[in-house]
């Protein structure tokens, strides 16, 4: 009796792994199969990539859609103004948000339920609202063709996930610690600068890599902002890469800029999968 | 009582302090151009008064209301947010229960799964397109080959099917930030419910729906709220893969506001045009959070 309901349970078992592996391999198919066919289309010669029925694996390699892309057009400058303006904004952003997620999470500031409220909201706003209006500041302050023009709205977009993530972070934090820097003698920026921040690199990483992720993407106000070539972001060049003519759009470029424009941010995705996950968790659950 | 007082308003002081740079960039990024738009939509400012802005009152409004591409933006807007969001709410509650199981490569299968919500919405817009390419895309290669289909579909060039692209590269990207935050709420689901339930001899569809539906439910309201505003907001996706077209049959709202500004020069209408769609936007917003704190406090009654 013990044995066959043992059977039936092992029987039932794999079934139930074989619909899991099945479901598994079509996750993976699902969420890869356009990248790397965009990958796999970038590596085709044009007769290839032209060929009818489609011709799914290149009959020989070629670098030549890299090399136009850097040879013919400026994807130099492209991937330095992304990375530039990326790498500035995050900067800038954990240092003004590092400071009000303090305030927000331990210092009770007058009126902080309030302010928490409306950065929540304005996560919720999307750049289409925005960029008419900063369309506008960028004219009367002289920004356009100017990296602050892009560094000063990602700065700002960024800051809501920020501080929502870094508040959560410094509420986790024990409350003992600080008392006993307070009862030391330090004010609070020496207790902020000199205790918390060596403790809070690893929430800083989290949130740094995801606000790197936001700005690295940003389409909207790089389109209307920068319209100088030399300045321009990947995800714009590329996007523009087919406007010179109609007729002949140049698939091959345009799956290699699409694969240069997310190689950075799929190196991104493998090192650091759990902060990812861990820090869009903290910003939207907790927050 | 008074040294208390003097120390508590230092640590005031040094709040406001700390928040202030964060603060006032919000404001100009966020508020003003929203005040700003405000402001704006009473004036008529195009070519037609030479940019220069005169004050017409409600003008824009009056003028909004019988503007049939506004309603017609609005009403693809609609559809295309609610049918993504819905879409990629059943296949991410899918994806989060197939990541949630126990198996070999589970890592690497969880990253693959967070890919596509990383990459650049435009990038990820150029890549459909060449899939859904009438003459050399791959998604008729496949239809044709598993005999679905006789001849090519003209994929973006037709009004429905480049309807359906859209929103199918649409789910695509952004699925997994769904899967991400239903995930983490079934991790901290607890064992021992299930195991309990199913001794009492319910069925897994019966736990699904008793157990696991009720304790997602804070997670699925915050993840459809978050899509609910972007997907309301769409316009990389849709302005690399179709451009509004064919014959404006995928001109989303943002798509109508990017071109009355940036190609019509009409200034007045667009700053109307904006505030409409934020008012819009923050009263769906205002019923989501409305569902979500009930959930809430229904689940701690429970």
């Amino acid at each position: 009796m013990a044995v066959i309901s043992k059977k039936a349970e092992t029987i039932n078992l794999s079934w139930q792994s074989i619909v899991l592996g099945f479901a598994v391999i079509l996750v993976t198919i699902f969420c890869l199969a356009p990248i790397l066919w965009q990958v796999l289309t970038s590596f085709k010669v044009n007769e290839d990539i032209a060929a009818i029925p489609t011709k799914y694996f290149p009959s020989r390699y070629t670098l030549n859609h890299y090399i136009e892309l850097f040879t013919r057009r400026r994807f130099w400058a492209y991937i330095l103004n992304s990375a530039f303006v990326s790498i500035t904004s995050t900067v800038v952003s954990l240092a003004i948000g590092a400071p009000a997620a303090y305030a927000l999470a331990r210092l009770r500031p007058w009126g902080g339920k309030v302010i928490l409220a409306g950065v929540l909201i304005v996560t919720l706003f999307p750049g289409i609202l925005l960029f008419f209006g900063l369309l506008e500041v960028v004219q009367v302050l002289h920004l356009g063709n100017n990296y602050l023009s892009l560094i000063i709205p990602y700065t700002a977009i960024n800051l809501p996930l920020t501080i929502l993530v870094l508040r959560s972070f410094f509420e986790q934090l024990p409350k003992d610690l600080e008392d006993a820097a307070k009862v030391d003698g330090y004010n609070t920026w020496q207790m902020l600068t000199q205790i918390l921040l060596p403790m809070t690199i690893p929430a800083l990483v989290t949130t740094g890599i995801l606000t790197f992720i936001f700005a690295w993407n940003e389409f909207i106000f790089a389109l209307t902002f920068m319209t100088r070539d030399e300045l321009k972001t990947i995800p714009v060049a590329a996007a523009q890469l087919g406007g010179a003519s109609v007729f002949e759009i140049p698939y091959g470029p345009i799956a290699a800029a699409t694969v240069i424009g997310t190689l950075p941010l799929v190196l991104l995705v493998l090192f650091f999968q759990r902060k990812i996950v861990q820090g869009l968790t903290a910003g939207a659950v907790k927050g | 009582m008074t040294k208390i007082d003097t120390i508590r308003r230092r640590e005031q002081n040094t709040a406001w302090i700390m928040l202030l740079p964060a603060l006032l960039l919000l404001l100009l990024v966020f508020a003003y151009p929203i005040a700003r738009a405000f402001w704006l939509s009473l004036f008529t400012q195009n070519l037609g008064t030479k940019l220069q802005p005169e004050f017409s009152g409600l003008n824009n409004y009056v003028r909004m209301a019988g503007d049939g591409r506004f309603w017609q933006s609005f009403l693809t807007t609609s559809i295309f947010t609610t049918t993504s969001v819905v879409l990629e709410l059943l296949l991410g509650m899918g994806i989060a229960i197939v990541l949630n199981q126990r198996f070999l490569g589970r890592s690497l299968v969880r990253t693959s799964a967070i890919l596509p919500w990383a990459l650049p919405t435009a990038l990820i817009g150029l890549a459909w397109a060449w899939i859904f390419n009438d003459q050399f895309g791959v998604a008729n290669d496949l239809l044709l080959r598993l005999g679905l289909i006789k001849t090519g579909i003209n994929w973006l060039g037709e009004p429905n099917l480049a309807r359906i692209a859209v929103i199918f590269a649409d789910v695509w990207k952004t699925t997994p930030f769904i899967s991400i935050l239903l995930l983490a709420g079934l991790q901290s689901i607890s064992p021992d419910l299930y195991e309990a339930h199913s001794i009492d001899g319910a069925t897994s569809w019966q736990s699904f729906r008793q157990i696991t539906l009720p304790l997602l439910m804070p997670q699925i309201l915050i993840a459809s709220l978050f899509r609910f505003a972007q997907a309301f907001g769409v316009f990389d996706l849709i302005a690399v893969m179709t451009n509004g077209g064919p014959g404006g049959a995928t001109e989303v709202v943002s798509l109508y506001i990017y071109s009355t500004v940036m190609r019509y020069l009409d200034f007045g209408y667009g700053a109307a045009l904006v505030v409409v769609t934020f008012l819009l936007l923050v009263v769906m917003v205002a019923i989501a959070s409305f569902l979500l704190s009930k959930s809430r406090t229904t689940k701690g009654m429970a």
